[in-house]
């Protein structure tokens, strides 16, 4: 019987069946940063429990690192305490932590990538919402809570209820100009913010076969943002050669076998799925969000939407409370919208290739006279990469600040934080009031290539215009 | 582990209208900054209770008929976002003891099920219903009855849909999973041990991490990726 790759994961997994009916699911790999696991650690101290499998856990520190200093101690004393604990735990319970001082560290989702953690036909989890990204290799990994990650440092699994599965098919090509995050922003806003609640969605169709992994990643990442605790893709030889080489895969004569093995846990052709939709690629648009959730997003050619010509009350409420919050004109052109700060990174979209797409337009190119501009490699290893291949000074001759790795201005838990009610073009992942560490701060979610337009012109703008692509039309 | 059974909750209402309210507009990224859970049903709902100066906004948390309700109420999808079990922490340190929406995010659902707090869903005309009688009567006493799924008010008795592995979990005081998990800890092993996919991940890296060691030096990355 053919199975879909979530199908063959589940199963490959499963412990057992527990009491109320959800399923003991073993966790292959275990990733945990500094804000979600303190308490986890304490839970296990308060029981006397130790970590079963403690070379299945990898540690980071990505969301409270302060970007522009890396000597400790912090300046936040709360932060400073932070990473302190998870040192501390790392050492009393035995866990590799790639700390600051090992060049290793970033963002938790770029980490377990880069280093070849992320493997295909396993299960991961990390209490972290936007741990989907992960399924980019064809894993199936969730974000958790904090009794969860306790759970799973005790007894390397947990109890969960089955998802279904809903195959999304983009099939086609992207048109110039028009990115993996426009395609996700788009799913969501044709899906919904809730569309994906109790689903796995596994992505899939020519758009996806030609994408890199980088792009996988991106697409992966926001899964939760439409409500999709899980988000996949298929293994394949993009995948196989991602890995290949990186220092926790396999080498040698077991390279060979793991891939083999790897591509058969990919979905079976003609597998059953519990839902299906189609996209054409082309008839994806660069995509903006307007509201306070990542749902609200248009075209960058549409007008924002006006309650007054919705009919139904739901729908209308949450619009007006979305532009009352935003301080948007209803019906005017979201093209034209002045920003205060744009933000580059996130592990949404902080990797080697956000910053090179960005950088074949930069130069000769000016960030706007009173717009703060950002760029944040999502990990050390992103930050090297750009380093050797001077994309860090091709964004730094343009006015924007080059960083160090964390999750910086995506949910300033760090000093990055938007002020008062600044507006910011961000490449992250939430719009959510507050969200960027002002109450009454805004945030417009874009690709990276449309950060930037926004960073050289002041305003929310159509990247292929202001860089010259072809197709603007569209 | 015992556990309390939960198969009732009783005491007075508030309804937050609104859908899709995230995670971090129950508690703002900031006030994670803290190793325990402790205090932090202070913060939940901050930023939109709170002006920047700290006087109050209009919000039915900071409405003094409310004081003291253990049952919140709201829209669809809430609890959005961010996994962050400090979200439900802050729920219920604030005093809550079950919660009552139209739906739940996914992950926010389990958080809140994993502390013992029932999330029972029910339409949009029945919350309203319910919202109107607790603003008519703020005292209005309100029984959620966890085993049949039922909430009961002022002589009304309306449906609530309650997941059933999280219903049997509640009433039979086994809500924190980790007593069951425990007990299947050799089954792991021996599932670990056989499972195909598990004879590849990280073994081979153990050896190439020994090699890189990571405390050896500062911007360590495989030189075969540079581009």
């Amino acid at each position: 019987m053919s199975k879909s790759l979530f199908q063959k994961v589940w199963e490959a997994h499963t412990v057992r069946t527990l009491a109320g009916g959800q399923t003991q699911l073993i966790i292959g790999t275990h990733l945990i940063h500094e804000v979600t696991s303190p308490q986890a650690f304490g839970m296990l101290r308060d029981l006397g429990l130790k970590v079963l499998m403690p070379h299945r856990t990898f540690a980071t520190v990505d969301h409270i690192v302060p970007t522009d200093q890396f000597n400790e101690p912090y300046a936040d004393p709360l932060a400073d305490a932070m990473i302190k604990e998870l040192r501390r735990n790392c050492r009393e319970f035995g866990i590799t932590f790639f700390d600051r001082a090992t060049g290793r560290q970033g963002i938790v989702h770029l980490v377990g990538p880069e280093q070849g953690i992320t493997q295909p036909g396993t299960t991961i989890a990390c209490g972290d919402s936007h741990t989907s990204t992960h399924g980019a290799f064809g894993a199936i990994a969730f974000g958790i809570g904090t009794t969860q990650i306790r759970d799973v440092l005790a007894t390397q699994s947990m109890a969960i209820g089955r998802l279904k599965v809903r195959r999304i098919n983009v099939t086609g090509r992207l048109q110039p100009g028009v990115y993996a995050k426009d395609v996700i922003l788009h799913l969501i806003r044709r899906l919904g913010v809730n569309g994906g609640t109790g689903y796995a969605y596994e992505y899939g169709g020519e758009v996806f076969d030609r994408f890199s992994m980088e792009e996988r990643m991106t697409v992966c990442n926001m899964s939760i943002e439409g409500g999709a605790r899980v988000g996949y893709v298929n293994p394949d030889a993009t995948t196989f050669a991602y890995l290949k080489g990186r220092p926790y895969t396999p080498a040698g004569a077991e390279w060979e076998a793991a891939v083999a093995r790897w591509r058969a846990m990919a979905s079976d052709p003609g597998c059953a799925y519990d839902d299906a939709v189609d996209f054409r690629g082309e008839d994806i648009p660069p995509t903006v969000t307007w509201g306070i959730n990542p749902g609200q997003g248009i075209a960058i050619n549409e007008t924002i939407p006006d309650p007054a010509k919705v009919t139904a009350a739901d729908e209308k409420a949450s619009i007006e409370e979305a532009l009352a919050y935003m301080k948007l004109t209803p019906g005017a052109p979201i093209k034209g919208t002045r920003i205060d700060v744009a933000f580059l990174g996130s592990c949404t979209n902080g990797r080697l290739s956000d910053f090179q797409e960005v950088a074949k337009y930069l130069p000769g190119r000016r960030v706007a006279p009173g717009v703060k501009a950002i760029a944040v490699p999502g990990s050390q290893g992103v930050g090297l990469l750009c380093a050797s291949l001077g994309i860090d000074r091709v964004f730094r001759d343009a006015g924007f600040e080059w960083r160090d790795a964390g999750c910086s201005m995506c949910l300033a838990m760090n000093p990055d934080k938007l002020i008062g009610d600044q507006l910011c073009a961000s490449s992250s992942n939430r719009n959510f009031k507050g969200r960027q560490g002002s109450p009454t701060g805004r945030t417009i979610l874009m690709s990276p290539l449309m950060v930037a337009a926004a960073a050289v012109t002041g305003q929310v703008t159509d990247a292929r215009e202001v860089f010259g692509m072809s197709n603007a039309s569209t | 582990m015992s556990l309390e059974k939960i198969t009732t909750v009783a005491g007075r209402g508030v309804y937050v209208p609104g859908n899709d309210i995230d995670t971090d507009r129950i508690i703002p990224a900031r006030f994670m900054k803290c190793v325990t859970f402790d205090g932090l049903g202070e913060f939940l709902f901050h930023d939109v209770r709170k002006n920047p100066d700290g006087s109050d906004q209009p919000h039915p948390l900071n409405d003094p008929r409310f004081k003291g309700a253990t049952i919140l109420l709201s829209g669809a999808n809430f609890g959005c976002g961010s996994s962050r079990e400090h979200a439900p922490q802050a729920i219920q340190k604030h005093g809550f003891r079950a919660i009552i929406a139209e739906s739940f995010a996914e992950i926010f659902f389990g958080n809140c099920i994993a502390l013992g707090i029932p999330c029972l869903g029910a339409s949009r005309a029945e919350i309203r219903n319910l919202a109107a009688a607790i603003e008519g009567r703020p005292s209005l006493e309100i029984t959620i009855d966890v085993d049949r799924g039922k909430v009961r008010f002022a002589g009304q008795t309306v449906k609530g849909a309650l997941r059933e592995s999280a219903r049997e979990a509640l009433i039979k005081g086994r809500w924190d999973a980790i007593g069951d998990l425990l007990e299947g800890v050799e089954g792991v092993k021996n599932v670990a041990a056989g499972c195909p996919i598990w004879q590849f991940d990280l073994c081979a890296g153990r050896e190439s991490d020994k090699k890189m060691n990571p405390f050896a030096a500062p911007g360590v990355y495989p030189r075969n990726l540079l581009p």
